[in-house]
């Protein structure tokens, strides 16, 4: 245990200068870049205007940096310290919101705070992935690979899928469940226990579909024929099909693009910016996308596996995934390979929430990488 | 402790970093499954939804031509088209209709009625589609509210295309008019043009307009739009020009046309003068007329009703489907059978004591005492009754029959205006079909003067004297001179096979019925220079009228069993060019009320072939 602390003594806490030199440039610079995609396409999508979605895009990116360096300077004890309490605040909102919802219209999901709104259950995400971290840094490895000791991470889980569930946001708690499972997949749970997990699921997907609104049920059977309505439920995927196709290898050219121009396509400054950009840049635009994403999910990788604690692996790789969750929803859904849910895409869609929320992630993440090298106790909690 | 400790961080590091890169195996999976759906769409289906997209975003609109006009033989235009000055609305321009309509009523007045009827329309059309608030604007107003337009929202000053006929009434009957496509044309009519679908779209619902409705029409142009995904229009793709209607020349003289239809103002009466060389028709009247000027404008409900309540009947083609009994105009027929025949010559004489008996019936003869002993020529010329009972009780109604039919009666000549009548010439077969029974005795004499089961139209007394007139050749009547620039070709007139001096017989009568001391028409003479005209003249019994009793001539009568009046004639005897039918409905005596008329026409045609040229266009009252 002394030698522990030694440890902890020996080694000078760096200056925050020192801090912004070792930021992970590269990441920086790939975030920048997808982003810059972006205020391209909602240049675009305003016919070739920076009104009103691609200043306010970029202004919101600028405030989402200064959180993300914030964030990054902050040390990572500080962030396992913080887990817990603030997974209590995000559970405590969702309340909120879900109490307020009652006298609300409809699914309320928001909280004002005057100057900015924030989604509770965008805050779960993070809330979630601390959380969990903070848990199995705690559990030694022949506790945490074991099916008893399962029971606090599902719990940590289920609840805050519960609460969005009940906003209800099945998107969300389709990528909460997903973190939480990737988390546990990375941690060390027994083959087996993955496996009879999985066809849980599996045997639990028509128990669930009776619980699934209306208007997700139609979701659902749009996407299986979305053919069989093209003037309603199946238009959006249609035209958006027809967006992304008509683009061809290179586009229509940048403000060339008809489907969108023209309005054919639906939501295209949020949800279905995609294909957008697969209308006007074509294969190509939407493959040096992907390919940008890759590279921040690598770097996302790469910080994980070089941390030294365990909180701040397992932190990095559930906001890894967190990243990764988006992009897979937000692409199959635009390309018809999963019914729609409301993702935006990470970075380029309009939504100062989802901007909002990814750079703070992106700041933690950085965070885990300026303190890569920092040891973290079992059980502390701030231990300076 | 601190050794387990290590080696537990090793363990958990070490599973953590394979299983690490098990989730980046998957992760590059995922990422190359939505790189390949990608490739799918983009590379493989691209075509698809490339078309697809196109589709989308390019509409086509049908460009309607103008509708091409109507001129006469020397160019007059009978029918043309003007600008409509109008006022739209697009409901999906403005917030509330309410509030466009009452900044509109700034300009012109809007009426309850008006709101109600754009409220109505727009409920039933998309919203983009534009609604008229009201048309036939004057130029001033028009401009005014173009000028504001910008600031009413959903207001379209517009510049549409209305159909005008300047002589108004006086060619109701040969033009017709045009009006838009109606459910039942689409059901009837549909010729697989395009344009008939255009909303409103007017096409010819009678007369030449309706004939000719086709070449008129021209071909619609289209317009490739791009349209965004509300249906406004982006931009003019591309376009292909349409070609305008053609032009259609008519053969009548709209001088003699004016002059004619002058004449019978204020009578229910018609009149047909055919050219006896290739049946053009010069002058088609049916009187009254009807202005078809309202009915692009739209009359309401009262002036409907009062048209046709009307006794003289304005909105009847009379000239073409009145049939009438021809009466002694008809004992032409009844002459040339007997010639034929044979049962008589030019000097069979035939002794007339001012009546005939057959059987248990006296038919009489229209002189009490009778006209002696008279041929054919004397008979024509006084309408001696007993000559022609006689000659039809030798040759028989069926040869009566055959002869009509030779000279245009009982028939249809597919002429270029609607609604001809075939009217009715009595046969052995027609009475067994029509009543069961053959022919009576009596019959044949009441044939033989044109009464009883005969009836003819205006317009077939007319070919009829034209075939008389022209020697016996088979001459058509048509209207139609030329469509665009193709002249149509007079239909053959090949000769009815009748021996010449048989129809100079009947000649000599007619023109001693005019010109030779005691014919029935000799206060119509005509005495000009080349002007010499032959005719027969007519009366025809109302049917029903004989239930009030006598031969209902008398001015006591009620106007509406009075006799008509009929006069077919040609002229100039020694070189025939124009023949002509007159019908003047109740008008008592061919020779009192049609002669007249006819001599007046006859002489203003005549006329005009010494100074031919295009009528001074008469004071066209252009409505709206």
């Amino acid at each position: 245990m002394a030698g522990v602390r030694a440890l902890h003594m020996d080694r000078p806490r760096p200056s925050p200068f020192a801090k912004l030199l070792d930021l992970h440039w590269p990441l920086l610079l790939a975030i920048t870049a997808i982003a810059s995609i972006g205020f391209l396409m909602l240049y675009s999508v305003a016919g070739g205007n920076l009104d009103p979605w691609a200043m306010r895009q970029i202004v919101r990116f600028g405030v989402g940096l200064v959180i993300l360096l914030v964030f990054a300077m902050i040390d990572i004890k500080l962030w396992m310290a913080l887990a817990y309490p603030f997974y209590g605040v995000t559970i405590v909102l969702l309340l909120v919101v879900q109490f307020a919802g009652r006298f609300g219209k409809g699914a309320e999901r928001w909280i004002d705070l005057g100057i900015i709104q924030i989604q509770p259950s965008e805050l779960a995400k993070l809330a979630l992935v601390l959380a969990l971290a903070r848990f199995f840094h705690g559990r030694s490895f022949e506790d945490a690979v074991k099916l008893k000791s399962l029971v606090v991470p599902l719990g940590l889980i289920g609840l805050p899928v519960a609460l969005v569930l009940m906003q209800p946001n099945l998107g969300t708690a389709l990528i909460l469940c997903f973190i939480g499972a990737c988390i546990l997949f990375v941690s060390g749970l027994r083959w087996w226990i993955i496996i009879a997990g999985l066809l849980a699921v599996a045997g639990a997907v028509p128990i669930g579909w009776e619980f699934l609104h209306d208007y997700q049920k139609q979701r659902v059977y749009t996407f299986l024929d979305p053919e069989s309505d093209p003037l309603g439920t199946g238009y959006n995927i249609m035209q958006s099909y027809i967006a992304m196709g008509s683009g061809g290898l290179f586009g229509k050219g940048f403000l060339g693009g008809t489907q969108s121009q023209l309005d054919f396509l639906p939501e295209k400054h949020t949800d279905f910016i995609l294909p957008m950009l697969g209308e006007e840049f074509g294969f190509a635009g939407c493959t040096v996308l992907v390919g940008l994403y890759a590279l921040v999910l690598l770097i996302g990788f790469t910080i994980a596996l070089s941390a030294r604690s365990h909180f701040a692996r397992l932190a990095a790789l559930g906001l890894t995934m967190n990243f990764l969750a988006y992009i897979l929803i937000n692409m199959a859904m635009v390309m018809g390979v999963i019914p729609v849910v409301g993702i935006p895409l990470p970075l380029v869609s309009y939504g100062g929430t989802a901007m909002l929320t990814v750079m703070m992630g992106f700041g933690i993440l950085m965070s885990v990488h300026v303190h890569r090298q920092s040891d973290l106790p079992r059980h502390g909690g701030l231990a300076f | 402790m601190a050794t387990h400790n290590e080696r537990e961080e090793y363990e958990r590091s070490s599973a953590f970093t394979r299983r690490a890169l098990l989730l980046g195996v998957g992760t590059t999976a995922l990422l190359g499954g939505l790189v390949s759906r990608m490739y799918q769409l983009q590379i493989l289906d691209a075509d698809k939804f490339r078309t697809l997209s196109d589709t989308n975003r390019i509409n086509l609109q049908l460009l309607p031509p103008p509708r091409g006009r109507i001129v006469d033989r020397f160019q007059v235009e009978l029918a043309s088209n003007r600008p409509n000055y109008r006022v739209l609305l697009v409901p999906d321009q403005t917030d509330s209709i309410d509030m466009s309509l009452d900044l509109l009523s700034h300009f012109v007045p809007v009426t309850q009625k008006m709101r109600d009827k754009v409220k109505r329309e727009a409920r039933t059309k998309s919203g983009l589609a534009a609604v008229t608030v009201v048309d036939g604007l004057n130029w001033d107003v028009f401009a005014k509210i173009n000028l504001a337009a910008p600031d009413l929202p959903g207001i379209v000053a517009d510049v549409g295309q209305v159909r005008t006929y300047p002589f108004t009434d006086q060619l109701s009957h040969v033009l017709g008019y045009v009006s838009a496509v109606s459910e039942n044309d689409l059901k009837n009519r549909d010729d697989g043009d395009p344009l008939l679908r255009l909303p409103g779209f007017p096409i010819g619902k009678n007369g030449v307009e309706k004939a000719v409705d086709r070449p008129l029409r021209g071909k619609g142009g289209v317009r490739q739009i791009e349209v965004n995904a509300h249906g406004r229009v982006i931009r003019e793709l591309g376009r292909t020009e349409g070609k305008p209607g053609a032009d259609i020349e008519l053969t009548l003289d709209m001088d003699i046309q004016r002059f004619a239809q002058e004449r019978l103002k204020d009578e229910s009466a018609s009149a047909v003068m055919i050219d006896v060389r290739n049946g053009e028709i010069l002058a088609f009247v049916s009187s009254p007329g009807f202005d078809p000027n309202e009915f692009i404008t739209g009359f309401t409900q009262k002036r409907w009703e009062d048209m046709n309540a009307d006794p003289l009947k304005p909105l009847l083609n009379k000239a073409l489907a009145g049939e009438y009994a021809p009466g002694s105009t008809f004992k032409i027929v009844t002459g040339l059978a007997g010639l034929e025949a044979g049962a008589i010559d030019g000097n069979t004489r035939i002794r007339c004591p001012g009546y005939m008996k057959l059987g248990s019936h006296t038919f009489h003869c229209h002189r009490r005492g009778g006209h002696g002993a008279v041929n054919v020529v004397d008979a024509l010329k006084v309408s001696c009754n007993v000559f022609f009972y006689e000659v039809g009780r030798r040759v028989g109604v069926d040869a009566i029959a055959a002869m009509a039919q030779r000279f245009g009666l009982g028939e249809k000549f597919n002429f270029e205006v609607p609604g001809e009548r075939r009217g009715t010439i009595p046969s052995t077969a027609w009475k067994m079909e029509r009543f069961g029974e053959g022919l009576l005795p009596g019959d044949a004499l009441n044939t033989a003067i044109g009464q009883g089961y005969v009836t003819a139209t205006p317009l077939q007394l007319a070919v009829m004297v034209t075939r008389v007139a022209n020697g016996g050749n088979a001459v058509i009547p048509h209207i139609v001179r030329r469509i665009g620039d193709g002249p149509v070709a007079a239909p053959l007139a090949p000769p009815i096979g009748i021996a010449p001096s048989s129809i100079a017989l009947i000649q000599a009568g007619m023109d001693a019925v005019v010109n030779a001391g005691g014919g029935t028409a000799g206060r119509s003479r005509l005495t000009g220079e080349g002007m010499r005209m032959a005719g027969k003249t007519g009366t025809a019994q109302v049917r029903g009228a004989k239930s009030v009793g006598g031969t209902a001539k008398g001015n006591g009568v009620p106007w509406h069993l009075r006799n008509h009046a009929l006069f077919i004639c040609f002229a100039p005897v020694e070189a025939p060019r124009y023949a002509m039918a007159v019908v003047v409905e109740h008008g008592q005596g061919g020779s009192k009320a049609a002669a007249p008329i006819a001599k007046d026409i006859m002489q203003r045609a005549l006329e005009r072939l010494q100074t031919p040229g295009p009528a001074p266009v008469a004071s066209a009252v252009v409505p709206g």
